[in-house]
């Protein structure tokens, strides 16, 4: 296992960069945001509904035209809002262009997959939430005023992982040397990276809803999209990171049964994983249960996501003592 | 739809003149039974199952960490007894963690078996026959052909392949078709929750019927033979497990390596090992299979697995009494720490040939203390490396009576402290030998530390559903993954023969199109049905178009009662 120091220190520094751009990022997506209150809110206002309704998928025949309707608008030149927008999504392109890089180069240094510590799985995990965010994009250009939303979180996972978890390029121990690594918790990481992006988009919900029934409040949601288009995000991504997630747990157990002698022990963080599991399972539910879907659903989502947020950072390293890696086994 | 508890209709009121109790007994355990069955409680109690879990995975738990929960214990005298008492450090055997799960299971069957029998009839029902206003449901399209309606249908239906299609006709020659989708989400569902059922029976038959021993073996060519509960050190039974009847191979663990890296971490372990299959020792067979133990890679034999967990050292001590007898002792000391395998643990010898009882209380011998793999060196010993780089031990040696015979079970890391306090075992050397060296005692015993063995300590586990719980997790999966990804939708088309007044004398087609599960993206594939079945015509735009209406979506969740979901009564109503 050979680490090669010098080409660790240059996904340091990718990893710096890319943290840095994607902070630049979220400061345009905010000047957005200031100039939108600022100038003709009103008439900037006029088209949330024309992308609602395209977000919703709900449009008639029309419904293929329409979207290129949004796509190319019959409208005047862009705004100031709209310039500055739109550079934030390009500068988080480039921005998870780098932070891919860093997981690339950090994986050749260490000859393994990129995720064998808590700095690189917080990485990664950051990594996929910017990717899933950035296929929304794709497929809703009309939702890139999520985007300082979406950054905040990422921002701060990777400040975290930067400083207080940062480790140096090293192999990982031999109870962690094994194909189910690479399995088990590259589907963790997708998973929690997507139920990132639904996280922030059921907070942003519950905002929005608070002042979509009472208008003088939290006006400054009105410039996000409708609380409807952000639900069925929220749900869109829940319901597909929740296989994932369920995929990661399953493996996770097949890993335990071939290294630790059993399936499942209920160690700490298969508890919290379990935990996970079922406040999503909640989730799913209550969305088809009368009088739950809405708000309801969404509180049960935001506390899903904390429980990964637990996991991955109260059972990592407040609770290491009980099952570490350094032995062998558990 | 919100009617989860709808009253069964002899319960609206109970007549006075009929056996009145029985009746309303039955209606509370009707309604009991609905209630337990209904959506909501299975949303309560999983809720329940996730908050009851919390404390596991709050505090130290028994079945992994014991002595994490006897610290949290000592460090917490007033709370942590109180906890213990409500089992918060035992949480996933505690009789309300089960009582939840239980309730939760009945409620999950209660709900499945009708649902499946529902699922099965509804397989066999035709698509529901056209609404009256197509232009009120969330997707809808209107356009005219020049076709007459038994060929616009015709068409339709073409288009439709791999959909659940019905034709139908109304009153003035207008043909209908309605057309359904995605019924393989139920099943995916129903595949979900029934392998949840047979998970946590496979789980339940594993704890029944399973077992799982622990035992250290000496890495120079020892045997263990899994005959009985007497071959382990630590032995967990299933409930009806008595330990007769266990497969009874063998293995012999020739050698043992460990690597580690420069900061001490380790980088590889693995024991060669040998063994013989139950049928091989009924055979008395003389081969014997090699394989290499290591971590992550278990011996899988006769449906048992055997694990390397954890390897430690054993020094071996020659003790040649003044006589001129000779006593090897070799035991296993204990790491104190991980990271060093610094270790302890007390080499205890009898002296050979005393028959007399007290004599012998007088002369037994127990070298004790610290053994470090890699010693820092100096008079007080400790290991800065786990590997056998340096070895060195620092040793009491103890004479007098060891407590053996006192009939009170001892540890083999320890001399018996009482005997200590008693006066009836003492010290009569203190030194630090490294391998070759010798420590004299007053009386002309000589004790050598030879050198040292490593030994491997091995779980061997046996779950007899394993593979079951496997398959279960498997379609579990499966069945998830089909009830999120299909959609579920209804489609349907109503053709209404060309009439000259109101149009220009075509065919109006008319298309309506309802998601039954979530709605988002069928708008799409909608748009796409509507595109090639009833195409826009540019000369009648301003006729049969209907343009799409973008409050429709909006309004309709935040009304909570989404038009689409008036469809959904058998998702809700249980
Ligand atoms: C053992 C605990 C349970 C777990 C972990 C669980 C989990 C789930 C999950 C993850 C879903 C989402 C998949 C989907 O939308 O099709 C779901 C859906 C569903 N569950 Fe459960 N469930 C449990 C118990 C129950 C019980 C007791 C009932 C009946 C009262 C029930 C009825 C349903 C129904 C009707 C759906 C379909 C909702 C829809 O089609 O939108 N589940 N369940």
């Amino acid at each position: 296992m050979v680490v090669d120091a010098s080409l660790g220190q240059f996904g340091d520094l990718l990893f710096e960069s890319a943290l840095a751009v994607y902070v630049l990022a979220m400061i345009l997506h905010a000047v957005e945001h200031a100039l939108l209150r600022r100038t003709g809110a009103e008439q900037e206002e006029a088209r949330v509904p024309v992308a609602a309704a395209v977000g919703s998928g709900t449009v008639s025949r029309e419904g293929a035209p329409a979207l290129e309707d949004t796509a190319t608008p019959a409208r005047p030149p862009r705004t100031k809002a709209e310039r500055f927008g739109r550079t934030g999504v390009s500068l988080t392109v480039l921005g998870f262009a780098l932070h891919f890089a860093m997981l690339v180069v950090r994986g050749l240094a260490a000859q393994r997959v990129p995720w064998g510590n808590m700095y690189e799985f917080t990485a990664a995990i950051s990594l996929v939430a910017v990717g899933a965010w950035l296929v929304v994009l794709r497929r809703r250009p009309e939702l890139r005023r999520l985007g300082a939303f979406v950054l905040l979180p990422v921002i701060i996972l990777m400040f975290l992982a930067g400083t207080v978890l940062y480790t140096q390029t090293a192999p990982v121990v031999p109870a962690l040397r094994s194909y189910w690594l690479a399995i088990h918790v590259s589907a963790a990481v997708i998973a929690s990276g997507i139920l990132l992006l639904a996280g922030v988009a059921s907070v942003l919900y519950l905002l929005r809803r608070v002042h979509e029934n009472d208008p003088t409040r939290l006006t400054w949601t009105s410039r996000l999209p409708s609380a409807d288009v952000l639900d069925r995000v929220a749900y869109r991504a829940t319901a597909i990171a929740f296989p994932i997630w369920t995929f990661a747990v399953i493996t996770g157990a097949i890993w335990a049964e071939a290294a630790w002698g059993r399936y499942w022990g209920w160690d700490p963080k298969e508890t919290t994983a379990f935990i996970a599991w079922i406040v999503y399972a909640c989730y799913l539910h209550a969305r088809s249960t009368a009088g739950w879907r809405g708000p309801r659903a969404a509180v049960i989502n935001v506390v899903g996501f904390a429980v990964m947020v637990f996991n991955l950072f109260f059972v990592n390293l407040v609770v290491t003592g009980l099952h570490s890696y350094a032995g062998v086994g558990g | 739809m919100t009617s989860t508890l709808q009253a069964p209709p002899g319960d609206a009121g109970p007549s006075p003149s009929r056996p009145g109790r029985a009746r309303q007994a039955l209606a509370l355990a009707r309604n009991t039974w609905r209630g337990l069955t209904s959506m909501r409680t299975a949303l309560i109690l999983l809720f329940l199952l996730a908050v009851a879990s919390l404390p596991g995975a709050l505090l130290p738990q028994r079945t992994p960490s014991p002595n994490a929960v006897s610290d949290y214990l000592a460090q917490n005298p007033t709370l942590g007894p109180f906890f213990d008492d409500l089992g918060l450090f035992d949480v996933f055997a505690t009789p309300w963690f089960a009582a939840i799960y239980l309730l939760l299971f009945i409620s999950l069957i209660g709900c499945l078996v009708p649902r499946s029998f529902e699922h099965v009839r509804g397989l066999r029902a035709e698509p529901v026959s056209v609404p009256r206003n197509l232009a009120r449901l969330p997707h809808h399209a209107q356009s005219t052909s020049d076709d007459d309606p038994d060929a616009v249908v015709e068409s339709a239906r073409r288009r439709l392949r791999g959909w659940k299609v019905a034709v139908r006709s109304e009153p003035g020659g207008v043909r209908t078709l309605s057309a359904e989708k995605g019924a393989l989400r139920e099943v995916g569902n129903l595949v979900f929750h029934l392998s949840l059922v047979a998970l946590l029976g496979g789980i339940a038959f594993g704890k029944i019927f399973g077992y799982e021993g622990q035992v250290i073996v000496m890495a120079d060519g020892s045997e263990f033979c899994n005959s009985g509960i007497y071959a382990y050190d630590s032995f967990r039974p299933g409930l009806s497990v008595d330990g007769t009847g266990l497969d009874p191979f063998c293995m012999i663990v020739d050698d043992f390596r460990a690597s580690f890296r420069p900061d001490g971490q380790p980088d590889s372990f693995d024991a060669t090992v040998r063994y013989q299959d139950t049928d091989a020792v009924e055979r008395g067979d003389t081969t014997w299979q090699p394989h290499d133990l290591a971590v992550n890679d278990p011996l899988r034999v006769d449906g048992e697995r055997v694990y390397l967990l954890g390897h430690g050292y054993a020094p071996r001590f020659t003790v040649t009494f003044p006589n001129g007898e000779q006593r090897v002792g070799l035991i296993q000391w204990r790491p104190v720490d991980q990271a060093t395998l610094l270790s302890e643990g007390a080499t205890k010898i009898d002296p050979p040939g005393v028959t007399d009882e007290s004599e012998r209380r007088r002369s037994q011998l127990a070298i004790t203390g610290l053994f470090a793999p890699t010693s820092s060196g100096g008079g007080l010993v400790t290991s800065t490396f786990p590997a056998l780089n340096d070895p060195e031990a620092a040793v009491d040696v103890m004479r007098g009576d060891l407590g053996l015979d006192s009939g009170r079970a001892q540890s083999i890391f320890e001399v018996d402290r009482s005997m200590v306090e008693q006066g009836r075992l003492v010290r009569v050397a203190r030194e630090n030998v490294k391998p070759g060296g010798e420590i004299a005692l007053d009386d002309g015993t000589r004790i050598r530390f030879d050198g040292v063995e490593n030994w491997v300590s091995l779980q061997v586990s046996h779950d007899p559903a394993q593979t079951a719980v496997l398959v279960a997790a498997i379609a579990l999966l499966g069945g998830l993954t089909l009830s999120l990804t299909v959609r579920r939708r209804r489609f349907w088309v109503r053709v209404t023969p060309a009439q000259p007044s109101t149009t220009v004398g075509r065919t109006v087609v008319s298309l309506g199109g309802l998601a039954r599960t979530d709605r988002a993206g069928y708008g799409e594939e909608f748009g796409r049905l509507a595109a090639d079945l009833a195409p826009p015509r540019p000369d009648d735009a301003d006729t049969g178009r209907e343009r799409p209406d973008p409050d429709v979506p909006a309004d309709a969740v935040e009304s909570g009662e989404p038009d689409e979901q008036d469809d959904r009564e058998d998702d809700d109503g249980r």
